[in-house]
């Protein structure tokens, strides 16, 4: 049974956006630009395989180009704005950073840190778990090890798909370190492990392309924290991958935190497959950047199996942030549950396009999608796209949409009780947020999340 | 600085309406201090419209007619500022508000008003003292406190938490928008017994309902019947009786 329902306000603005043409000309050439600087990037030692998925990447890279708003999953956002200067890998890490620079960053509780400046790793800030049954540590280091080498290999490049994602072509050339997390089977990690990538000023002009996989063997456990922050209002590009792979009966917790420079944009790819009987469960909160834009995809390769994915988007000024969600179900009697929500003040622009594919085999499965959105300004504007393919006949899935101002009755209620409208305001959009946030099962995570978007419609009221 | 012999709330030929249409048609209306007026009527007479505009919901228009709130013209004030100054409606239909927790809420709302009054925000652990003994006068368990807002409530736990506001805000008009329908005995009672141990000689109260059951309990000064936006008859609380006994029929062929 399928049940559709896209209910919008309404008023809501559903004209279409095409963002400022590119000229073909100026999009090429910087594409080559990118491809021309390929040749002189440095990379240190590093194993053939990996100079090989490099070289395979330009190419590809080469042949896509940057995408245009023709381009189907980029019809609402447009990247002229990262075209006007080429980035750069920055060569070599600033030693500026100090604890106390990250301290507000870090969660309360159990965590294991891992901090990257402007794409390389800070040792004397990170603390790495290199045990028998759980590995998490960079990238550079996990290729040291002659053993662990031969995992990352069995599992890099596995899941990114560079023959159709530009941006993901142009991380696989351009990668620099990033986190392995390996989880051996039957291991719960022993601690959260949270992948803090800082930006300072050295950062600007730079091209950041972080590169990470996590691997959790059949039922092994781990909660993955990626954030990205900036200290500063550098311009620069972050294009980050993320391979992950969920064992049979295994649990992920995978956050996102992305809270860029207001200069910086940000591209950031996560690539999943699950196994049987497992559960995914990834969490999307941005606030940051000029224009983000986060793509997260998952395969339900197992019977019996789980992902959820939810965000919450809070955007003002001209910010765009644009959430694209793939689900696959390719087995019986999988479930996937997504909630995103958003709330946009200013000029902002939002995106949400929600891709559910039902494979014909796939039956039973439960499909659940939802993206709400909290208008805060005439000049704020929402395009949300669900789009579900169904092939297999007895499957339950809905999804729906909707986009608005704050409840002109429940602002009136809180009015009644002597609240002002900018208080009033404050407090529904909290709420409004705070459901999506219930959904993080870690209350530190939560916490710093509430604080964060708390704070956040402080500055916009 | 009141004017001598100036009425608390004073409603002058007040026309009002919703989505193109009139519905209160010329309300005339004078309260004091220390009075409890009773607003009956019929369904759709427009009472609750009455109760809306006096405390500023912008849905409804006002197409005429004046009120002035100790000697201030009120329709031309926010909601809040209304709020601030004294005057509180407890609705008809309670709003929900999944994810603001009724303390929170609360303790919003009694800032705010303080901060208006030109006094400090209070205490949080003083604010948790005021509310537990406000509760009590509900009957109120305080496990309400964190939960959001009317969310989930049932009907009478809605009308409870009203009067729970009322208690904790202290206003000097209170409009009661049928805060007695579904509500069982005991839940009247208690309502009531709130509604009463809140009365002062410089509050006034204005309780609409639809039956005279809770007037047992709120014993009123006047009783204004409402129809077809007018008031076509007001009397004291054997008024509410006679109504009782022989429904609002007769009067509406008056009207
Ligand atoms: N939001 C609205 N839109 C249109 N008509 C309304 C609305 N609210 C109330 N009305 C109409 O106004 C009239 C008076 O309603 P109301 O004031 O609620 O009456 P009462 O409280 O006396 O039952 C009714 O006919 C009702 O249908
Ligand atoms: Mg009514």
């Amino acid at each position: 049974m399928t049940d559709a329902v896209l209910t919008q306000a309404p008023d809501s603005p559903e004209v279409e956006r095409v963002g400022a043409p590119i000229p073909h000309a100026t999009r090429d050439a910087r594409a080559a630009e990118y491809v021309g600087q390929f040749g002189e990037f440095a990379r240190g030692q590093e194993p053939m395989w990996l100079g090989a998925q490099r070289r395979a990447a330009i190419e590809s890279f080469a042949t896509l180009g940057f995408p245009t708003t023709s381009n189907e999953d980029w019809h609402f956002t447009s990247v002229a704005a990262l075209l006007e200067r080429t980035y750069v890998p920055v060569a070599t890490a600033s030693e500026a950073l100090s604890a106390r620079d990250i301290a507000r960053f870090q969660f309360e509780g159990d965590w294991q840190t891992l901090v990257f400046l402007n794409g390389h790793f800070v040792g004397q800030l990170s603390q790495i778990e290199s045990g028998l049954k759980v590995y998490a540590g960079p990238m550079s280091d996990a290729l040291s090890d002659e053993a662990r080498a031969r995992i990352v290999e069995r599992h890099f490049g596995g899941l990114a798909d560079t023959r159709t994602h530009a941006f993901t072509a142009l991380n696989s050339a351009f990668s620099g370190d990033g986190a392995f997390i390996h989880v051996a089977a039957d291991t719960v990690a022993p601690r959260n492990v949270h992948l803090l990538f800082v930006s300072d000023d050295a950062a600007e002009g730079a091209l950041v392309s972080p590169r990470n996989a996590i691997v959790l063997e059949h039922h092994a456990e781990a909660t993955v924290m990626e954030s990205y922050v900036a200290l500063g209002n550098a311009n620069y590009l972050t294009n980050a991958v993320t391979e992950v792979y969920v064992g049979d009966g295994a649990r992920l917790r995978h956050y996102k935190i992305q809270r860029e420079s207001i200069n910086a944009y940000h591209v950031g790819s996560w690539y999943a497959n699950q196994g049987r009987a497992c559960t995914y469960e990834a969490f999307s909160f941005a606030i940051g950047a000029d224009m983000s834009r986060t793509n997260i995809a998952t395969l339900l390769d197992g019977e019996g199996s789980h992902v959820s994915l939810d965000g919450l988007y809070l955007v003002n000024g001209d910010q765009t942030v644009d959430h694209q969600t793939s689900v696959i179900h390719a087995k019986e009697s999988c479930t996937s549950h997504e909630l995103y929500k958003g709330v946009l003040d200013g000029d902002s622009h939002a995106v949400f396009n929600g891709k559910v594919y039902v494979h014909p085999e796939a039956q039973k499965t439960d499909g659940k999608q939802s993206n709400n959105n909290l208008l805060l300004s005439e000049g704020a504007r929402v395009d949300t796209k669900p789009q579900l393919e169904i092939y297999a006949d007895d499957v339950k899935c809905t999804h729906g949409a909707t986009i608005g101002p704050v409840d002109s009755t429940a602002l009136f209620y809180l009015k009644s009780r002597g609240i002002g409208p900018s208080i009033a305001i404050r407090l529904l959009t909290y709420a409004f947020a705070a459901e999506v946030l219930e959904e993080l099962t870690i209350p530190a995570v939560r916490d710093e999340l509430e604080r964060l978007a708390f704070e956040r419609f402080a500055v916009g009221a | 600085m009141s004017i001598k012999n100036e009425y608390m709330l004073d409603i002058k030929s007040l026309r009002a309406g919703i989505a193109e249409r009139e519905i209160l048609k010329g309300i005339n209306l004078t309260i004091n201090p220390g009075e409890v007026h009773a607003v009956m009527g019929p369904n759709g007479s427009g009472k609750s419209t009455l109760a809306q505009v006096l405390a500023g919901n912008p849905a409804y228009e006002v197409l005429g007619g004046s009120a002035t709130y100790n000697g201030e013209e009120l329709l031309v004030l926010e909601p809040e500022v209304r709020a601030q100054k004294g005057i509180f409606l407890a609705f008809q239909y309670p709003v929900e508000i999944p994810g603001v927790t009724n303390a929170y809420f609360l303790r919003s709302a009694y800032n705010e008003i303080r901060k208006a009054r030109g006094e400090e925000e209070i205490d949080p652990l003083d604010f948790l003292d005021l509310i537990e003994e406000r509760m009590k006068l509900v009957e109120m368990d305080s496990s309400m406190l964190n939960r959001s807002v009317n969310a989930g409530f049932s009907g009478g736990e809605k009308k409870r938490n009203e009067i729970l506001q009322m208690a904790v805000l202290q206003p000097k008009l209170a409009i009661l928008d049928e805060t007695d329908s579904g509500l069982d005995i005991d839940a009247l009672r208690i309502v009531a017994g709130g509604v009463n141990a809140l009365r002062r000689p410089d509050n006034a109260t204005i309780v609409v309902t639809h039956y005279q059951r809770l007037l047992n309990y709120i014993v009123p000064d006047f009783v204004h019947v409402l129809a077809n936006g007018r008031i076509v008859r007001s009397g004291g609380k054997e008024l509410a009786l006679e109504l009782e006994e022989r429904g609002y029929d007769w009067l509406l062929d008056a009207a």
